[in-house]
């Protein structure tokens, strides 16, 4: 191999020292991600606030979950960007707030099938439905796997407080009155039948007996519920075209 | 540490410890298995989406077997492929038997395929943080964290034990690959558990922060494990097939500290035009850019080696597949960097392009690298002559054709469907709806999924040939290749 005695360089001295290689090589990986990373926690112009945005219900969080569980990520993107043809295809681009209390983040990096940061509210429950049932029966050339199997799986209704502290331990601002109330705001949203509060607590949730089943509690439920909030928060009616980037 | 403490321990002991080759053996095998397993999940997956019947059930699904076969490839084929390498090196460019001893060797070979287990078994299962090539969970990560520690233990014991007073260039590369995947696992992995005896955490970063710090982890297991480390088998393997030099000492110092100082701030070209701010895009997309002088200096390395022996490419398959390799990561490297300039990103993200371009890496170089590795290995650690040179021709020839169909089918169809959704009619509207660019795709997707066949067939080949290779009598019990008095020359 190549000698470095015939090249004597400054670099010997490095490559003689195991620790003086593992330290310099330590400090020049670090630096290229502090710098990226550390100011975006720091500078308040990363999230600018947006009127609207609330943290999720504990329906919209399961259904989150059951989203991530099953790797929608890997074909769907949350994340319009700011041209043209997306912004009419999918609506306004995306912003920083909107994902806010995103735990993680589901933004995604590949449209094997459409974005669906603004899916909320453009189509039925019931089209969802179909759609989870069978995606061919809505969409005849969807390459999507079904997912029947949603509306046979009941929701521990009882035991998301856990999950929304855990939340809550990594900054989602859920009160303690949210988290005892969970059980019956899950019920409620599910059913479609109002309590006192979901409302308050989340505004623009939508409710419905999403699954068509009646009296029971399904990850279809939630998933849907999910969907059909997704970018219906924000409140851009205040916002004024060129303000900020 | 100093030269002189290493003489010295040198000189204390006298009995020179043997070479573990025992665990490399292992980690060989296991690279073997895990290849098939890896390719096999690959043939799923893309069958699944040029032919969607085929997603069964709950466990059956694309979304969940998607990340099988990308971890499947990357740490199970990948990882077992760097760990078997890297210590085959580091023995012996350091002269000197693995620190820790062969049970904590055993360890890190059994606690790295019970990671594998625990996560591959539970993405099917539905158990994901999400984070592509971070999926596994909080006590799957943790565990990974405990042998992950005990492999740098090993290495970096092994490095400061050595008989070499330099340290081999090769090694600089494991080296920055162990200890950045280190700081990129613990960093992007931070959560909160649901419960301590529950599978769900939630992660401590949320938006756009959670965006680029699994970013800076995504495209950093690419810069790292898939590059650095690969490139530290380019440093031993090539010379050593080649039987000559590497071409420039020089070249690889620069190389080395340019290429892990940049690599680490690219991440933000995988979120340009998303809601992270524009400054980080900015500096991701400027350092991509950059990054072509590193990864340029390194192929330009690693194929001029060959001067003065190109003709052995003729003859040699197995040298075939180390430079092919080399010529691929100048492909990939080239190709990574036009796609992270804004404009042109534009266009490819989202897009099939960006599997296309991967693969290009994963299959041209990553792979091809450890197949020539791999080739080189397998005869010397059994002591047997490989069973058949004409299959190694044939795996070469079959995996080839393979990449080409694959990664034409994915730009092919990546652009058009790039093209399609920003495509306008006469009239200002909108011309494609997303399910005719979904449409588009079939045939692309069959001819991807033809690739990856192929692709797979050339693994089998490569097993065959090395379960015969093991059938072989032992031809020549040659002398264990320790340093019996000359510690000063470099195996």
């Amino acid at each position: 191999m190549a000698s470095n005695a015939e090249h004597p360089t400054g670099h010997a001295l490095i490559e003689r020292s195991t620790t003086l290689l593992f330290v310099l090589t330590l400090l020049v990986v670090l630096i290229g991600g502090l710098v990226e990373i550390v100011p975006l926690f720091k500078l308040e112009t990363t999230v600018q606030p947006v009127p609207g945005m609330r943290p999720y219900s504990p329906l919209e969080q399961i259904g989150r979950n059951v989203y991530t569980r099953e790797g929608c990520y890997t074909c769907h993107s949350q994340q319009i960007r700011p041209f043209r043809d997306e912004v009419e295809r999918y609506g306004p681009y995306s912003v920083a707030a909107e994902s806010m209390y995103d735990h993680p983040f589901l933004w995604g990096s590949k449209r094997t099938g459409p974005d669906l940061a603004r899916v909320g509210s453009k189509y039925s429950n019931a089209w969802h439905l179909a759609h989870m049932i069978d995606p061919r029966s809505v969409v005849p050339v969807s390459i999507m796997p079904a997912y029947a199997f949603l509306k046979d799986r009941d929701i521990d209704v009882d035991g998301f407080g856990a999950h929304m502290r855990a939340l809550r331990d990594v900054g989602v601002p859920y009160s303690d009155t949210m988290i005892a109330q969970a059980p019956a705001d899950i019920r409620a949203q599910a059913s479609g039948e109002e309590t006192e509060g979901l409302l308050a607590r989340y505004p623009k949730a939508r409710l419905g007996d999403f699954d068509g089943q009646p009296g029971r509690v399904t990850e279809m439920d939630a998933l849907i519920a999910y969907l059909q909030v997704l970018g219906t928060l924000a409140d851009f009616s205040q916002a004024t075209p060129g303000e900020g980037s | 540490m100093d030269a002189a403490v290493t003489w010295a321990h040198a000189a204390r002991s006298h009995a020179i410890p043997g070479y573990n080759e025992a665990i490399i053996r292992r980690f060989t095998v296991a690279t073997v298995i895990w290849a098939l397993f890896g390719f096999s999940a690959g043939v799923i997956v893309a069958a699944q989406l040029a032919y969607p019947q085929l997603n069964v059930g709950e466990y059956f699904t694309f979304g969940r077997l998607r990340p099988v076969h990308t971890s499947g490839v990357v740490f199970a084929f990948g990882g077992n492929a760097l760990i078997a390498t890297s210590l085959y090196v580091v023995q012996r460019t350091c002269q000197v038997g693995l620190w820790g001893g062969s049970r904590l060797a055993n360890f890190l070979f059994w606690g790295y395929q019970a990671f594998l287990v625990i996560a591959l078994s539970g993405y099917v299962m539905g158990i994901t943080q999400s984070r592509e090539y971070a999926e596994p969970e909080w006590y799957a990560d943790l565990w990974l964290a405990v042998v992950w520690l005990t492999y740098l233990a090993i290495f970096v014991g092994t490095l400061v034990r050595r008989r070499e007073p330099h340290i081999y260039v090769a090694n600089w590369f494991f080296l920055a690959f162990i200890i950045t995947v280190t700081v990129l696992h613990v960093v992007n992995n931070l959560a909160m558990p649901v419960s301590f005896v529950g599978a769900k955490s939630y992660s401590a970063f949320s938006g756009v922060q959670d965006a680029m710090v699994q970013w800076w982890y995504g495209h950093n297991i690419v810069g790292f494990f898939l590059t650095a480390g690969f490139i530290g088998i380019m440093y031993y393997f090539v010379p050593k097939q080649a039987e000559r030099p590497i071409y420039s000492y020089r070249l690889s110092i620069v190389h080395f500290w340019a290429l892990i100082f940049l690599y680490i701030w690219a991440g933000p070209h995988h979120l340009h035009y998303t809601s992270l701010p524009d400054w980080t895009q900015t500096l991701g997309m400027a350092f991509s850019i950059m990054l072509w002088m590193p990864s340029w200096g390194g192929m330009i390395n690693g194929i001029m080696t060959l001067s003065g022996a190109w003709g052995k490419l003729r003859t040699d398959p197995i040298l075939r597949f180390l430079v092919v390799a080399v010529a691929f990561y100048g492909m990939a490297t080239f190709e990574g960097p036009l796609m992270a300039l804004k404009s042109v990103n534009s266009l490819s993200h989202y897009t099939d392009w960006t599997v296309g371009h991967v693969h290009s890496g994963a299959l041209g170089w990553v792979a091809f690298i450890c197949f020539g590795a791999l080739y080189y290995m397998v005869p010397r650690l059994w002591r047997r002559p490989l069973w058949s040179h004409r299959l190694v021709e044939w795996h070469f020839w079959i995996a080839s054709i393979a990449i080409v169909l694959y990664i034409t089918a994915m730009w092919v169809a990546g652009i058009a469907q790039g093209l399609m959704w920003r495509a306008y009619d006469a009239f200002g509207f909108l011309q494609y709806s997303f399910a005719d660019s979904v449409a588009m795709l079939h045939p692309y997707y069959v001819i991807r999924l033809i690739g990856g066949v192929l692709y797979l067939t050339g693994g089998v080949l490569m097993a065959v040939n090395f379960a015969m290779t093991l059938r072989q009598p032992i031809r020549q019990p040659v002398p264990a290749r320790a340093p019996q008095a000359a510690p000063a020359t470099a195996s």
